[in-house]
């Protein structure tokens, strides 16, 4: 039979729209409207998961998003989702669900084996079972890991879109209930721009599954009403099935809205999800409360809901989830539902906690034969897959203990309702404090702050006209604040529930009067599993603090973060040190505010939009000619181009021997570039540099090496003065947006009187680097500069054409040989490089990778700032202590040269390393020891900074820093490898290759 | 995430910008005559206030300008952003 819960009208859903699903592999049908959980409830299935620890049979307490128990996996393969609520769910043709954290079925299950084990598996358990012996952690870490965690994620790449907005408004209002719209309607009216935001597929709220009358009006045609006076707004926008995440500093706050995943198919043009980044001027939170479970045994089994969600269940989804009901309360309010319950057909018992039942109440119950065991408790309950029987007893007003003989009562639903808690957890993460109001025993917000207000039940406010007026009025005053107001004043005379959640005696919990002994079954957190006994344990053991108990027993952790939880978990801390709530406190909330996926707040940020790609003018001909890239910061560089059958070392063996013999060329553009201007450079680079500027000619070129206050190398590069004014910077392909921020900083912060201008100029040159003996001889044909070795000498720059273009080539050498960089502006750069290539045939130029350009300048001992250093190495740790100016009176880093810690003749220095069986090439990054022994840990020296395979030398060449090394010249050290395996070094000078630097001279 | 006003363009997002740390600690006008310790002092001591609290930003994805913040780290509110060179203003 299907749909046999359904009664035969009413509610929201369209009966003439049948939608077929599956749960746990058996098809059912639901009606457009429903969520997961209704459409099951419809088809009288309540058992929908098990338990995270115990494993014991779970169905669904709520209808929104704090369900702690009905949690399902949803979809299948790369879009299967864990841990979703089936309330929140919304149902749509061939949905596929199935129960989570079972095996083999969650109608038999194997782990629940751990429910009668329970009395082993206390709070704390993992703390104490599993810490000693501390080397076995391990060992148990791969069981846990496995026991622990609900569903399963996907192990696919997902294959959807999510999108990411930017909102900007004057008013945003949290909550689609009867306060938010009436907020949003004086807002909107008022002209302001409103974004209203609903987790629900339409607004309304509570009032859509109550039978209230406001000025004659039923609430749900109320409510369609001020729906359709809002979307006649422009300045108002209205988000449903969105929920807001976070609430940060400056009224910023994220909201995850759920755009197609209530629909069967996934558009290409539509995202999956929208991520919401919302700035407002002022925010209303209008977010309502949840109704709060009782705590007591047997608490948790199929078929024990709150009676709000049951209400919704009937009045929303025409579900009639039960026929033998019993509501179990505490207050006035929780009457409705079962007088609506008795109003469509079903057998009703209420077993109510207090003493004293007002008559109005027990006059409509005996209207519509419901029975009311007044000052009774339900002491226990009966049914392993779903609730049939509980146990009621009489509760002895005077000394709070039970009198009298036990009831036994069959029944098919039981309702609970322990009062109202407001949704604070927002107002919490938005730095709100919260103040404990006996009356409604639960938390309110407080000490508001700036642009924010608080309205309806969300403040604790729960008298219908009261809160409607009111929430207008907060519309209305927010709106004057920003300079607007509205032309029509509310004017509604009556509101009216059919029955007020007054202020009539609320117990905050109640432990059914059935003493909490070790391993009994009172559920406070019903999604981890922690029930009362645990709460007393904790206090036992001394966890008195609210964030100790939290940890210690896991209550409020799970993906629900506690809501209908938490406050339980409190008062029964009260209860048992005998202290009022308010000295107890209560725990932090945090974002998100219900759990969300990952892909919404990567958005568009991912595979090859993660990070920007930053390609130079020559790109698509390294492509074309097969380069292999490497990733320098964003930049995408040729590695090495092999040719034919090639491996790398094959190729850069190759490249090498062309730039040492003949003539290579690489694409240098990614070198930082920064175009200094002004009457000051010169006195700036004095201070920026540790070498001597200021007799620079036009014309010349200098290397320079820039320190940080610390004295700590930190960039290096060649600048050279092109006019008397103006300056040409070199950084190091990934230091160059540093060396910007490095100089800005100095000149914008220390020294404003100084008159220079920096402007980066990486990307407007394309940079030729050209070397090897052939290369004068190349470019002597290419342009008009005389570039012969008397009026071109090393270290100089000139301007001119190159291939008709206008060009700077700088004398100056990363190889060692004699190389011209040629700076071409980069629109030409790719017709450079061609008419290059095409005229360099004759001398067979050789385009060469990055890792070629690393031998090179490793044969001739050149750094790499950032390889060779790793910011605690100073000049004269690099044995360049001939780059640090004695004259100047002071750089960025000079005072630190003479600290005791740098003046030290024993630091780390930079030497090159020699290995004495000619063919080992050591990795990069190996530690080197005086002494090896079996095993770590050794006595480090220092560490292999560059280490390659040198085909000028043919033999392996390495750099390092080693301890005192430049005093240890010729001394053997050794170097552990990973295999175990020990290679002995001998420490040399670290130039390997034309010591006198003869060739660039050439 | 905070809503700040660059004395050059005015109210933008915190995205745009980056915070380096204590303002109003100038560079010593002649490094070479302090002692280790006060050099030390220079580069390393912050006062890590609770309270007001004057801070360096950048208007990294803007107008690249430096600037000051006066902060207070208890409430998190910035009171006033002022150009780099003007006096501080008091708490």
């Amino acid at each position: 039979m299907s749909n046999q819960n359904r009664i035969y009208k009413g509610g929201r859903v369209d009966r003439d729209q049948a939608i077929n699903f599956k749960f746990n592999g058996k098809e059912y049908v639901g009606y457009q409207g429903d969520t997961l959980a209704s459409a099951l409830l419809a088809n009288d299935v309540h058992l929908i998961g098990r338990s995270f620890k115990y494993h014991r049979p779970r169905g669904i307490l709520t209808s929104g998003s704090e369900e702690p128990n009905a949690l399902v996996q949803l979809g299948l393969g790369a879009r299967t989702e864990p841990n979703m609520r089936a309330t929140e769910i919304e149902i749509y043709e061939g949905l596929e669900a199935s129960s989570q954290n079972c095996w083999p079925s969650v109608n038999f299950d194997i782990g629940s084996i751990n429910n009668f084990l329970s009395r082993v598996f206390p709070a704390g358990f993992y703390y104490k079972t599993f810490m000693w012996p501390p080397s076995l952690w391990l060992f148990y870490e791969h069981f846990i890991r496995k026991a622990a965690g609900l569903g399963v994620a996907p192990t696919a790449k997902n294959p959807d879109r999510y999108e990411q907005k930017f909102h900007y408004c004057d008013i945003l209002v949290v909550g689609g209930g009867a306060s938010g719209l009436m907020s949003a309607l004086a807002a909107g009216r008022s002209g302001c721009d409103v974004l209203l935001i609903d987790e629900k597929p339409e607004p309304g709220g509570y009032l859509r599954n109550i039978s209230a009358k406001i000025d004659n009006l039923n609430s749900n045609d109320w409510i369609n009403d001020i729906l359709k006076e809002l979307e006649s707004y422009d300045n108002v926008t209205i988000l449903n099935r969105t929920a807001v995440m976070g609430y940060y500093d400056y009224n910023y706050l994220t909201a995850l809205q759920k755009v197609t995943n209530h629909l069967p198919y996934l558009s290409d043009k539509m995202p999956r999800e929208r991520y919401w980044r919302i700035r407002a001027k002022k925010v209303i939170l209008a977010q309502g409360a949840f109704e709060r479970p009782l705590v007591f045994s047997g608490n948790d089994r199929p078929g024990i809901m709150l009676a709000s969600a049951a209400r919704t269940y009937l009045n929303q989804f025409g579900v009639l989830p039960g026929k033998s009901v019993i509501l179990f309360t505490n207050n006035d309010h929780a009457y409705g539902t079962a007088i609506d319950f008795a109003n469509k057909g079903a057998k009703v018992t209420i077993v109510d906690n207090r003493e004293d039942i007002p008559s109005e109440l027990s006059d409509r119950c005996n209207k519509v034969k419901i029975k009311i065991y007044p000052s009774h408790s339900i002491i226990n309950t009966y049914g392993y897959q779903k609730v049939k029987k509980v146990e009621i007893q009489k509760v002895d007003q005077n000394n709070n203990e039970l009198t009298g003989s036990l009831r036994e009562i069959e029944c098919d639903l039981v309702l609970m309702s322990g009062g109202w808690n407001p949704s604070v957890q927002l107002f919490s993460q938005s730095r709100g404090k919260l103040k404990y109001q006996s009356k409604l025993n639960s938390f309110i917000p407080n000490n508001l702050i700036k642009n924010q207000k608080v309205v309806g039940c969300n403040n604790g406010d729960f008298n219908l006209l009261k809160v409607l007026k009111n929430s207008y009025q907060v519309g209305l005053e927010f709106a004057s604040e920003l300079g607007k107001s509205a032309n029509k004043s509310l004017e509604i005379e009556t509101a009216f529930e059919d029955l007020e959640f007054t202020e009539a005696k609320v117990e905050p919990y109640m432990i059914g009067k059935k003493k909490v002994t070790h391993g009994s079954k009172h559920f406070v957190d019903f999604q981890h599993d922690v029930t009362a006994a645990d709460i007393f344990l904790a206090q036992r053991e001394g966890y008195i603090s609210v964030e100790h108990t939290k940890r210690y027993t896991t209550t409020g952790m799970g993906t629900d973060q506690g809501k209908t939880s938490n406050v339980n978990a409190l008062a029964l801390m009260s209860h048992i040190h005998d202290k009022p709530v308010d000295n107890i406190g209560h725990t932090t909330f945090r974002p998100p505010y219900s759990p969300q996926t990952i892909g919404a707040i990567a958005g568009r940020n991912v595979d090859h939009l993660f990070d920007p790609e930053r390609k130079t003018a020559i790109h698509q001909w390294h492509v074309d000619n097969g380069a292999e890239f490497e990733d320098v910061g964003q930049w995408k560089r040729p590695y090495f181009f092999p040719q034919k059958n090639e491996n790398i070392q094959d190729a850069v063996n190759r490249e090498c021997r062309a730039v040492r013999n003949g003539l290579g060329i690489l694409d240098a553009s990614t070198l930082g570039k920064i175009d200094l201007q002004g009457p000051d450079v010169a006195k700036f680079l004095n201070l920026i540099y540790t070498n001597a500027w200021s007799k620079l000619e036009v014309g010349s070129c200098r290397y320079g090496l820039m320190c940080n206050e610390h004295g700590m190398v930190f960039d290096d590069g060649v600048t050279s003065r092109i006019s008397e004014n103006r300056y040409h910077m070199t950084t190091t392909t990934g230091g160059a947006a540093r060396v910007m921020s490095w100089l800005e900083e100095f000149l914008q912060t220390e020294w404003l009187d100084m008159e220079v201008f920096c402007t980066s100029v990486t990307e407007q040159w394309t940079v030729l680097s050209i070397s090897g003996p052939n290369s004068r001889e190349f470019l002597s044909s290419l342009t008009d500069i005389d570039i012969s070795k008397e009026a071109f000498p090393f270290m100089k720059m000139k301007e001119g054409k190159v291939c008709g273009v206008d060009a700077r080539i700088f004398r100056i050498s990363f190889t060692g040989e004699l190389s011209f960089e040629i700076n071409v502006p980069s629109r030409y750069g790719l017709f450079v490089w061609n008419e290059f290539m095409k005229h360099g045939k004759k001398y067979d130029i050789t385009p060469y990778g990055t890792e070629s350009m690393h031998v090179l300048r490793a044969e001739k001992g050149f750094i790499i700032v950032g390889q060779d250093t790793d910011g605690s190495v100073t000049p004269k740790d690099m044995n360049m202590d001939w780059i640090v100016s004695k004259k100047k009176d002071d750089f960025l880093g000079k005072r630190s040269f003479s600290r005791s810690d740098t003046i030290r003749t024993d630091r780390k220095q930079l030497v090159g390393l020699l290995v004495n069986d000619k063919k080992t090439v050591l990795p990069e990054g190996s530690y080197v020891v005086d002494e090896a022994k079996p095993r770590p840990p050794m006595d480090m020296i220092g560490h292999v900074s560059s280490s390659y395979y040198s085909p000028t030398c043919d033999h392996p060449i390495a750099l390092a820093l080693i301890k005192n090394g430049l005093n240890r010249m010729g001394d053997v050290v050794k170097i552990p490898l990973m295999s175990g395996k020990v290679i002995d070094a001998t420490i040399t000078d670290s130039i390997f290759y034309d010591k006198e630097g003869a060739r660039n001279n050439e | 995430m905070f809503v700040i006003k660059c004395p050059y363009c005015g109210d933008r997002d915190q995205t745009e910008f980056s915070c380096h740390g204590e303002a109003h600690i100038a560079r010593p006008e002649n490094p070479e005559t302090l002692t280790d310790e006060e050099w030390g002092e220079y580069l390393f001591i912050r006062s890590n206030k609770k309270g007001i609290h004057y801070e360096r930003w950048t208007h990294d994805h803007g107008c690249r300008r430096w600037f000051n913040v006066m902060r207070d780290t208890v409430s998190d509110e910035i009171l006033v952003t002022y150009k780099m060179g003007e006096e501080k203003p008091k708490s």
